[in-house]
């Protein structure tokens, strides 16, 4: 099981949360205007890189708070945080 | 105290390979990346049905080692929409030949495969299954509680579980196969054919040149080649990464289990999506079970054990005869899932470079019929009618295969 870096609790059981893929995924802007290709990638594309993943978690059974972290997909270790709105720190090496 | 000397013991020949073991050649009509169940029917289709064999399998561990290893063996063909009833009723139709047809022996066994319903709206959704299998002639039962008792007398249908059994939906020529012999079967005759099939050979980039493919780089040097095809599962968004496009695959941890070898109890195959738990009962006696899908995206080949816990739980309360047994072995491997629970089989926006991913956690049922359409698309350059529907553009155009219902965990 994960143990999960939440930055308002500390670390916690992954099952105390749940899963929100890729981190920073915005809304498209003028919607009206864009393209179904466009349309099809903000809904349907997600990254899935094999290593440092930037990705959203959210608290459930905790703060129920969200926030975003890097994690490796090779060897689930944790990178830094951040909280929404907050840059995003560096990519680790 | 007297000391014993052991004997030196002469060792067993090795027994004969069943294919030949090569290096890369400079260049090929074609190449597979992916030495899995699905990559290997590929090029035995495209040899035997295409006549193609100056083609290479390039496998970047050991054959058929990934999900092809990993997997829980179900072959069924009972899903909803006509795309998926074409192509997983057609990959039944050739698993009913495969021993024949390839030559060797696979244990495919017709045991039949039972999906539970939990729910009043479980059952709804089985029923519309259920009907749409009736209009595709595809062979479908609906049974009663009484009706699964009766095929499967270890199955606990008293009302007062969490989730009752409520009904189920039956397709008698559903069974299980041995993964492995299927593997080597494919790989064999395909290796009879001409087929280089080259492990250890991971490919660490794709040659494009003016958007048409020419080739992939890998670790055993550059290899040429007129048609190149991702079949490399749990890989897939890394493959096509390499060749300069996206693909909507999410890459996530699928586990599964053994008990220890056990009298047979179990003589068919049991689902149940809702409590995300399958098990069958292996020839040799031990019950294979699969979990649900862990919920991040992961490479790494394993998943947390709270899965297992999670996956046990429903199962010793439908299967009460499993309290005492004994876990022995659990493992994980990588599943492609796609926004839409269908595969994606065609063209790319590469020309001469062909997709074949996304089977998410049902691929190994859909192995004869995926390779038999791979190899069409490869040989023909275009999609068969069988798989036409199942393009890329459909995360543009909208037209999705929404497989949720009929594939839903236990796919």
């Amino acid at each position: 099981m994960l143990h999960i870096p939440c930055p308002w609790c500390g670390p916690r059981d992954e099952t105390e949360f749940h899963y929100g893929h890729e981190a920073g995924v915005a809304y498209p802007e003028e919607r009206e205007l864009i393209s179904d290709e466009q349309w099809g990638k903000y809904v349907f594309f997600r990254a899935n890189p094999k290593g440092w993943h930037a990705e959203r978690w959210v608290h459930s059974a905790g703060c129920r708070r969200w926030f975003n972290v890097w994690r490796n997909t090779i060897t689930h270790e944790f990178g830094p945080t951040y909280k929404p709105f907050e840059p995003q720190p560096k990519k680790p090496a | 105290m007297t000391i014993t000397r052991r004997r030196t013991v002469e060792l067993p020949e090795h027994p004969d390979f069943l294919w030949a073991h090569k290096a890369p050649k400079k260049s090929y009509d074609a190449i597979i990346i992916g030495g899995g169940g699905h990559g290997l029917a590929t090029a035995y289709y495209l040899a035997k049905l295409h006549g193609m064999t100056n083609i290479a399998v390039l496998e970047k561990g050991w054959l058929a080692g990934g999900n092809m290893a990993r997997n829980t063996t179900i072959i069924r063909s009972n899903y909803l929409w006509d795309e998926s009833e074409g192509i997983y009723e057609h990959s039944l139709k050739l698993w009913e030949g495969l021993q024949e047809d390839v030559g060797y022996e696979m244990f495919f066994s017709q045991r039949g495969v039972m999906t539970l319903a939990h729910s009043v709206s479980d059952v709804r959704t089985k029923m519309r299954n259920y009907y749409a299998n009736g209009v595709a002639d595809i062979d479908s039962e609906w049974l009663t509680p009484q009706e699964v008792k009766k095929i499967a007398p270890i199955v606990n249908i008293s009302e007062d579980i969490r989730y009752p059994v409520m009904g189920a939906t039956y397709q008698p020529r559903g069974g299980i196969a041995k993964h492995d012999w299927v593997a080597w079967g494919y790989a064999k005759a395909a290796g009879d054919m001409g087929v280089d099939i080259i492990q250890n050979c991971e490919v660490t980039g794709i040659k494009v040149q003016d958007g048409r493919v020419v080739g992939v780089e890998t670790n055993q040097g550059d290899v040429l080649a007129n048609k190149v095809a991702l079949v490399g599962a749990g890989h897939s968004s890394v493959l096509a990464e390499m060749a300069g496009f996206k693909i909507p695959v999410q890459s996530r941890p699928l586990q599964a289990l053994v008990s220890e070898l056990l009298e047979q109890v179990l003589d068919t195959v049991i689902m149940s999506g809702m409590v995300h738990v399958y098990v069958s009962q292996a020839h040799k006696g031990e019950l294979v079970m699969g979990a649900g899908t862990d919920a991040y995206n992961s490479y790494a080949q394993r998943g947390g054990f709270h899965v297992i816990e999670h996956q046990l739980s429903a199962a010793v309360e439908l299967f009460p005869i499993f309290e005492r047994a004994h876990l022995l072995r659990t493992w994980g491997g990588i599943v492609d899932t796609t926004p839409d629970a269908s595969p994606i089989i065609g063209l790319t926006p590469v020309d001469n470079l062909y997709l074949n991913c996304g089977w998410g956690t049902g691929g190994f049922k859909g192995t004869p019929g995926s390779g038999w359409v791979m190899a069409h698309t490869i040989a023909t350059g275009e999609p068969h009618e069988l798989n036409k529907g199942y393009t890329l553009e459909r995360f543009t155009t909208g037209h999705l295969i929404d497989e949720h219902g009929a594939a839903g965990v236990a796919h």
